[in-house]
């Protein structure tokens, strides 16, 4: 993959470098798909269902393809899951759908990620509309946050009938698929499509509207009968070693987003340090590759056996050239007389089991320290909270992972439920956009079994 | 969303999707669980004196690695007593109103034996009758079934029987193991029949066991023929399909059966004349789940075409339908190879080299590259190299104009007839029938 990156030249005029932000995998060609649906044993009760998160009936849309039933394949893929066409893309299918595949045991699996694409992108390209709107039935919701969760119970939401209201902060909607996911994994009008599924319900999409700051969350409980908190996470959080203010150290989240817009040449010929060795560290060391960065590492105090990322990721990166600095962690970002970055110290650590017998523990190697000349640092430990809007809602949270009863999705109080990104930490829920867009859709069914019941009580 | 309700000669399904007399229709349980699972309609494994099965009964042709491509069987009627299965009709029928529900039967061809059966059945409540003439194994060696199906007097008799007991609409199944189908058609419509439905099954021996040399399937070492279906037989049931609906002597609702697997296999059926479909193979491959897609895809191809009722389709390719002596003899296509498309595989030469008129050349670009070139004025038209090829888009048969005024076979013998000269020994090898 390297090979092909327009990377060699000193000079990189930004159009060729946003060649490199292509999506890398084409989609499947008419044969391919027709030959591969047939492929598909049409299971009952079939194990992939069981390992989607949001349970889309797959041997029934693979069948829709095979019988030329484009807009039932479609349909069966969305119905499940208001985010599909971006699940076709970025799902670790081979840890869900496809690993669950019975076909792994006497062939290969079934493709299911390229064939729900292949379906998908028949959708986007055809401008179907595949669902409608309830009949109104009076009630509002106000959702907080336009990511896959929001966007899952706005739609679910607009269904039942309900009135839906989606506070936006960011120019668009989509969250994370829109502005987090790299764009050659992920074009950005893939999210904005399905963001377009769920306008054309009638749901009011209002960006660039920060709730706590445009709007108070008084007003948001007064005005609708439930609120959903579907906000996601913050900014990484400050390293807290020295240099972090350096000009060249950037935030992996805010590094990602800039390219979903604009390619810049900032980065070439620049060595850069990644921090980190989760999802989001693969996409910043697999960007800067792609900027024109001319060598990348990845900063890790553990190994490749303790890394968050996924397997596919890890093999990703190193098809783009990344190189991995394992059993290392930052001491100081070191900056030149202009206040840039020229160099990151390090120290090496060793694993050490812990003492309750959970993960073992980096422990630094005394007189390790070393310093890796670097012209960029990127920050990927992690995500900090929206704890200032939490705390204004007044909901009960553990350092800004909100809890909510994992049946209902209520938060401590009733009338504001959470899902998504929100919710994910000290053990609860899952941080793939796929669980997001579930919990988005089980908070709808949730709000409409409690609101409508309570209708039925009250009058 | 389309109308997909259909009504074949009074009998109303919510779709055109009924399950056949078949294993799958054996018992209340099953059928229950199709109406469930969306089917509009079923008829009911063939009511008749219980018979003792086989074990060991079905067998498939897989192609290719295409599992079940064709499916044979030699299980007989029901093996259930009578009353439990009018007990379970009864009960199935009131708890799905709305479905069309249908007895199979089959008797002794003896008058007082038909009008027993079919009082005892409508007594419960049915929304129809089918008489199966068509089963061809087992109980056709006791006069039953295809030994009734394929003699038309027989046929004839026995449906006038059946009507002079019958008060619900009554569907006469045809065997297709016959030379000319529209012949017990007829015969059926003469005996009052209010439908038909065709194909039963066909002849046939699934294979041989190459290191056993067994039948397939075998019976402690013995085989018999068995009745074929499947996507196999679709084309023959087609066929038939669409002769029985040409034809003006048959004139009846027809209930379309054989290889139907998709909603597109239906759309088919419908447009040559099938006012409903029948489905068999495909549910015992997949379950009755199937029915999903085939309602689903149905409805969207209907609201594609902006079509309000599935019986908009009904016969609408009937009339395109003929004899080969009505066709255009001076319409012509010729094959057209789309390079961009084309992968090279060379399949395409070597069939018209072969096997048919050797006008696919084989070139060489400047760059060293192969590619294939139609020699058009030699190419027949044939179809041969666009059917091997494995590519979509990559071959073509573009209609090419003659500048010459259709003509049919027909027409050019009246022609040749009224100028009275019956020699055209000149050019009569050029569009010569094969």
């Amino acid at each position: 993959m390297g090979k092909s990156l327009n990377v060699n030249a000193t000079f990189i005029p930004s159009e060729s470098l946003r060649r490199n932000f292509a999506e890398v995998k084409a989609g499947m060609r008419p044969m391919e798909a027709i030959e591969e649906s047939n492929r598909c044993l049409y299971c009952y009760d079939a194990p992939c269902i069981k390992a989607c998160p949001t349970g889309i009936n797959i041997p029934s849309f693979i069948k829709k393809i095979a019988s030329g039933n484009m807009l039932g394949s479609a349909r069966a893929i969305m119905d499940a899951n208001p985010v599909g066409a971006t699940c076709a893309r970025v799902c670790p299918t081979e840890e869900l759908c496809e690993g669950a595949c019975v076909l792994n045991h006497s062939s290969k699996p079934i493709m299911i990620g390229d064939l729900q694409r292949y379906a998908t992108d028949w959708a986007i390209k055809n401008e179907q509309m595949l669902f409608t709107a309830g009949h109104s039935n009076g009630m509002a919701v106000a959702v907080i946050g336009g990511g896959p969760a929001g966007l899952s119970a706005a739609r679910e939401l607009a269904r039942f009938g309900f009135a839906v209201t989606i506070f936006e902060a960011r120019e668009q909607a989509g969250g994370l698929d829109t502005y987090g996911i790299v764009s050659f994994r992920l074009p950005q009008s893939i999210s904005l499509w399905e963001v377009e599924q769920v306008r054309k319900l009638g749901v009011d999409i209002r960006t660039g509207v920060r709730v706590g700051t445009d709007i108070s969350t008084a007003e948001l409980l007064e005005q609708y009968d439930a609120v959903v908190l579907a906000i996601g996470m913050s900014k990484v959080p400050m390293l807290g070693i020295d240099g972090e203010q350096l000009e060249g150290v950037y935030d992996a989240i805010d590094f990602v987003e800039v390219t979903k817009t604009e390619i810049k040449t900032d980065l070439v010929g620049k060595r850069t340090a990644v921090i980190g060795a989760g999802n989001t560290a693969v996409d910043a060391a697999t960007c800067s590759v792609r900027l024109g960065a001319s060598n990348v590492k990845m900063v890790y105090r553990r190994t490749n056996e303790e890394m968050t990322a996924y397997d596919f990721e890890f093999e990703f990166a190193k098809q783009d050239g990344v190189e991995f600095e394992w059993l290392t962690a930052p001491v100081r970002i070191i900056g030149d007389e202009n206040g840039r970055v020229k160099g990151l110290e390090c120290i090496k650590m060793r694993l050490e089991a812990s003492e309750d017998g959970g993960r073992k523990l980096p422990v630094p190697v005394k007189g390790s320290n070393f310093t890796l000349a670097v012209e960029a640092v990127i920050k990927a430990i992690g995500q900090t909270r929206h704890l200032s809007l939490i705390e204004q809602l007044g909901i009960e949270h553990k350092r800004g992972i909100v809890t909510v009863d994992p049946d209902t999705y209520q938060t401590s109080n009733p009338h504001i439920y959470a899902a998504g990104d929100v919710i994910f930490g000290e053990g609860q829920g899952e941080a793939m956009v796929v669980s997001a867009a579930q919990q988005g859709k089980l908070t709808a069914y949730s709000i409409y079994n409690t609101l409508s019941a309570g209708r039925e009580r009250y009058g | 969303m389309a109308d997909l309700r259909i009504n074949l000669a009074g009998i109303c399904s919510p779709n055109p999707f009924w399950l056949a007399s078949a294993p799958p229709t054996n018992t209340g349980y099953q059928v229950q669980r199709a109406f469930e699972a969306g089917w509009g309609g079923a008829v009911w494994k063939t009511l008749g004196d219980p018979i003792i099965n086989t074990s060991s009964r079905f067998a498939a042709v897989h192609f290719n690695g295409q599992r079940v491509a064709g499916f044979n069987n030699i299980e007989l009627i029901t093996d259930r007593p009578l009353e439990v299965n009018l007990k379970e009709i009864y009960e199935t029928k009131k708890r799905f109103p709305n479905h069309a529900l249908v007895v199979s039967l089959m008797v002794e061809p003896k008058r007082e034996k038909w009008h027993e059966i079919v009082k005892k059945v409508e007594a419960i409540g049915v929304d129809g009758l089918e008489l199966n003439f068509g089963c061809p194994h087992g109980m056709a060696e006791r006069g039953m079934g295809a030994a009734s199906g394929q003699q038309p007097d027989l046929v004839e008799m026995q449906t006038m029987w059946v009507k002079e007991a019958a008060k619900t609409p009554v569907i006469v199944k045809l065997t297709p193991n016959i030379t000319d189908i529209t012949t017990t058609a007829k015969a059926a419509v003469r005996g009052g029949a209010d439908a038909i439905s065709l194909i039963n099954t066909i002849n046939s021996l699934a294979g041989v066991d190459i290191d056993t040399w067994n039948t397939i399937p075998h019976v402690g070492g013995k085989g018999a023929h068995g009745g074929y279906c499947g996507p196999a037989v679709k084309p023959i049931a087609l066929n038939m399909v669409a002769e029985c609906a040409r034809s003006p002597e048959v004139g009846v609702p027809i209930s379309g059966i054989g290889g139907i697997s998709s909603w597109r296999d239906a759309v088919e059926f419908l447009l040559m004349g099938s006012t409903g479909v029948q489905v068999c193979t495909a549910a015992m491959h997949h379950g009755f789940s199937i029915v999903e897609d085939m309602i689903d895809g149905l409805n969207n191809y209907l609201d594609g075409k902006d079509l309000h009722s599935v019986n908009e389709l009904i016969g609408r390719s009937v009339e395109r339908y003929s004899d080969w002596g009505d066709l255009d003899l001076n319409y012509a296509v010729v094959a057209r190879i789309e390079q961009d498309n084309c992968i090279v595989c060379n399949k395409c030469h070597i069939a018209c080299e072969d096997t048919s008129h050797q006008c696919i050349e084989r070139h060489t670009d400047v760059n060293g590259n192969g590619y294939l070139k139609v020699r058009e004025e030699d190419c027949v038209g044939c179809n041969l190299c666009s059917i091997v090829c494995p590519v979509e888009g990559a071959i073509s048969m573009i209609e090419i104009p003659t500048g010459e005024l259709p003509l049919s076979w027909n027409q050019r013998q009246a022609a040749i007839g009224a100028t009275g000269s019956g020699n055209d020994s000149e050019d009569s090898g050029k569009k010569e029938a094969v």
